[in-house]
């Protein structure tokens, strides 16, 4: 909120007016309204192996984060470019392997990589589009400075909270909207639905049948399942509901069976086919790999997408942007060790305590350590796993992530932010919603924004330039 | 629609529809166990088998005492058919079919689950019943009035009533099935006190005694009260009502989907048991057995509509 030397930054001049003159038990009572909304509406997540109280809240806070109408075209162009080389590299993986030619990438990052997908080779998915959902995870250190923590590449979650968000806000505080200039983000599900549809494929005929695929009501993210389903007008459906029928996938109605033309599935490759991959999936549909490369249905996104976002290829983004468009990256990578370079394992080893180390294929904020909130003991601890099996771990240098305010039990009181945009791919354009999932640490002082790990979400405001 | 979420209104209806069943079946035993003493641990075995739980609360308690039958019937989670546990179900069902309900609808619903939760967060005490089944009572209402008020009349409504009169029957011929020997004229103690306490408890149980003795101007008679359970169209939880409401929306449902569905016609002949005949016949066929023949044919009814519409595939 506030730039070098403390002074008021211009996005959120408006709202500091605003803010000074409320009543902090006025703005604690709008609080607990809000999670007594949150509650009715169901807003929840579930948390796996937790029997009662398995439903739980995101903490939300009402101060929005904002974001100036400049500030957001640049990030725009930098995500823009971002997307479009992940799907060249994702096409040209999965065909003709030019950046492993090129020797840009060495080939056993892909080679022995499980998220690659050898089902995937020689695939070219309808519209050629393989990240259709695209959530890119997105830190500032300086008021000049945004680094990309993250791509997410497979099934991005956080949606609905940006849009529930959005919507409590206006309900909370009308009066916000009407003295700023807040660019809209509530014809998300409707975008969705146009680029979903976009990449209908070939089998299709007519409107295409656009459905989602839920592990079911268990599922940590089911209430976005559902909610999108609903403000899409499509069918929520589960493996069991689907079943293969004259070479296409249909889901079984209470008047027969529907060919489903789009499936955007929010359940991970490995459990998506039992044919295909994991025999033991109950969640997937027996045979829909087959279908999918015979073109008989969409997936979104494609299968085998891990290959892009994982932790270990991050570290060659730079040079993936620069391969695929021919341009310099936009956006920064934060600088990242791989700890299966010899020399960088050592630099790693010796300065565990200023470092992040993270896990290759880990998320959610599991299996990390950050070095100067970590006790020697942990750190200890650590070190020996990370010499068991080097290749397993990325490490990076502590950021100073900005801050945005939240209400406190003692007033307005600085967390750390990240911000995660939403992009929808379709054959003829890239739409980034302006707005997004901001998360905010919540505990005084901590990095660690996941919801898994005591995480809140904030509205995100992108103002009018 | 898919198979699946049809499947998920029939039984979030039929669990919620379930769950004020048992409250007013616990209000009716309490009642009873108030107002007639001697009656009362007999009362309220007869109100656990209504339930259908008897063996499952045998398993647990040797006596059929208040609280414990109170507290098994509302919030014990290890028995299916508690108010608590079938609230849970039907909420899970209402997850499920989350994009066909209204938000009001939903609201309602995960309202009611959420305040019966907290409310029997800790044990009923006999002095807190009446309290607790009048929050219960609340909650439905809003539930039902949220259904009528926002949804659409379309298929989605039909499979959430199918559910809620197909419980319904069922609830109202099992209260008749625990107690039809009362009804019977051949019963010893006709005229006797212990007699107007069972009418009594089968009119409560329907919530059902006022309605009753303003239309037969308060004379209780075992015929009469067989009659308006079983025959009666103005009564909202006979039988006779529940299959005219049953066969509206199964006909409503074969017109929407020009599909004359094989569930219809049965229907039709189970309903024509009540259109057709007086209960005079019925006596004569035998109470029990046509109680537990419609007991049966319910099912039966409920089978064929979950295959005719493809609930589980």
């Amino acid at each position: 909120m506030f730039g070098r030397d403390d002074i008021l930054r211009q996005p959120y001049k408006n709202y500091q007016k605003w803010i000074a003159d409320e009543d902090i038990r006025r703005l604690r009572k709008k609080s607990l309204e809000a999670e007594a909304y949150f509650r009715s509406t169901g807003i929840t997540f579930n948390v796996y192996g937790q029997e009662e109280e398995a439903e739980r809240l995101i903490p939300f806070d009402i101060v929005p984060r904002i974001i100036s109408g400049h500030e957001w075209n640049r990030l725009t162009r930098g995500i823009i470019q971002r997307v479009k080389a992940m799907n060249a590299f994702l096409h040209d993986i999965y065909h003709r392997q030019e950046i492993l030619k090129a020797g840009r990438i060495p080939l056993e990052l892909i080679a022995e990589n499980e998220v690659f997908v050898p089902q995937m080779i020689g695939v070219s998915p309808p519209g050629g589009v393989y990240t259709h959902i695209v959530g890119v995870d997105i830190v500032r250190t300086d008021e000049n400075q945004f680094y990309v923590l993250e791509d997410n590449t497979r099934t991005p979650s956080g949606v609905s909270y940006m849009l529930e968000n959005r919507e409590t806000m206006l309900q909370m505080f009308p009066e916000l909207f009407s003295n700023n200039r807040i660019q809209n983000v509530s014809d998300y599900p409707k975008s969705l639905h146009r680029s979903l549809s976009a990449c209908a494929p070939p089998a299709c005929n007519g409107k295409p049948v656009v459905a989602i695929l839920t592990p079911g009501i268990h599922n940590s993210a089911y209430f976005e399942h559902s909610f999108l389903a609903d403000q899409m007008g499509a069918e929520l459906v589960e493996g069991n509901d689907l079943k293969l029928v004259d070479g296409r996938i249909c889901m079984r109605t209470t008047q027969g069976f529907t060919p489903i033309d789009v499936l955007y599935r929010r359940v991970d490759d490995e459990y998506l086919d039992p044919l295909s991959f994991n025999p033991r999936s109950l969640l997937g549909v027996p045979g829909v790999m087959d279908i999918y490369r015979s073109g008989g249905i969409t997936l979104a996104n494609a299968p085998g997408n891990g290959i892009s976002d994982d932790k270990a290829i991050y570290s060659y983004m730079p040079d993936i942007i620069e391969f695929y468009t021919g341009e310099k990256a936009i956006l920064e990578n934060v600088p990242t060790w791989r700890c299966s370079e010899q020399e960088s394992l050592s630099y790693v080893l010796d300065n565990l305590s200023d470092l992040v180390v993270k896990e290759v294929h880990g998320s959610g904020g599991y299996g990390m350590l950050v070095g100067p909130a970590a006790s020697k003991r942990e750190i200890r601890t650590f070190a020996t796993k990370l010499k068991q099996k080097p290749a397993n771990y990325i490490a990076q240098p502590t950021l100073s992530l900005s801050t945005v305010p939240v209400l406190t039990r003692q007033g307005l009181a600085p967390r750390h932010v990240d911000l995660r945009p939403f992009v929808l791919v379709s054959p003829d354009k890239i739409d980034i919603m302006p707005g997004g999932l901001t998360r905010v640490a919540l505990k005084e002082g901590s990095l660690v924004v996941n919801s898994s790990q005591g995480g809140g979400t904030k509205d995100t405001w992108v103002l009018e330039e | 629609m898919l198979g699946r979420t049809a499947g998920g209104l029939f039984w979030m209806f039929r669990y919620l529809e379930r769950s004020e069943n048992i409250a007013r079946l616990v209000d009716a035993g309490f009642r009873i166990a108030l107002t007639r003493f001697d009656a009362a641990d007999d009362e309220w075995a007869s109100v656990v088998e209504t339930s259908g739980v008897k063996g499952l609360y045998l398993e647990q308690h040797d006596q059929f005492d208040a609280t414990s039958v109170i507290n098994f019937l509302l919030r014990d989670k290890s028995n299916p058919s508690s108010v608590i546990s079938v609230v849970d179900m039907a909420r899970n069902n209402a997850r499920m079919v989350r994009a066909s309900l209204t938000r009001e609808v939903w609201e309602a619903t995960n309202n009611c689950w959420m305040t019966l939760k907290s409310v029997m967060a800790r044990p009923v005490k006999e002095r807190e019943l009446p309290e607790v089944l009048d929050v219960i009572r609340k909650q439905s209402a809003q539930v039902r009035g949220a259904l009528h008020g926002t949804m659409l009349r379309n298929d989605i409504f039909n499979f959430a009533r199918l559910g809620t009169f197909l419980e319904r029957a069922d609830s109202t011929a099992r209260i008749l099935d625990v107690k039809y020997y009362v009804l019977l004229p051949s019963a010893n103690y006709v005229g006797s006190s212990l007699d107007n306490v069972q009418w009594e408890t089968i009119l409560r149980s329907v919530s059902a005694m006022r309605s009753y003795r303003w239309l037969y101007k308060g004379e209780i008679s075992p015929k009469g009260i067989a009659d308006f359970l079983i025959m009666d169209h103005r009564m909202p939880r006979s039988l006779a009502f529940c299959y005219a409401k049953i066969d509206d929306n199964l006909r409503f449902l074969s017109k929407d989907y020009d599909f004359d569905a094989p569930c219809r016609e049965l229907a039709e002949t189970i309903y024509s048991r009540f259109s057709n005949q007086s209960i005079d016949a019925v006596f004569e066929f035998g109470l029990h057995e046509f109680i537990e023949s419609f007991l049966s044919d319910n099912d039966a009814l409920y089978q064929q509509i979950q295959r005719d519409y493809g609930f589980y595939g």
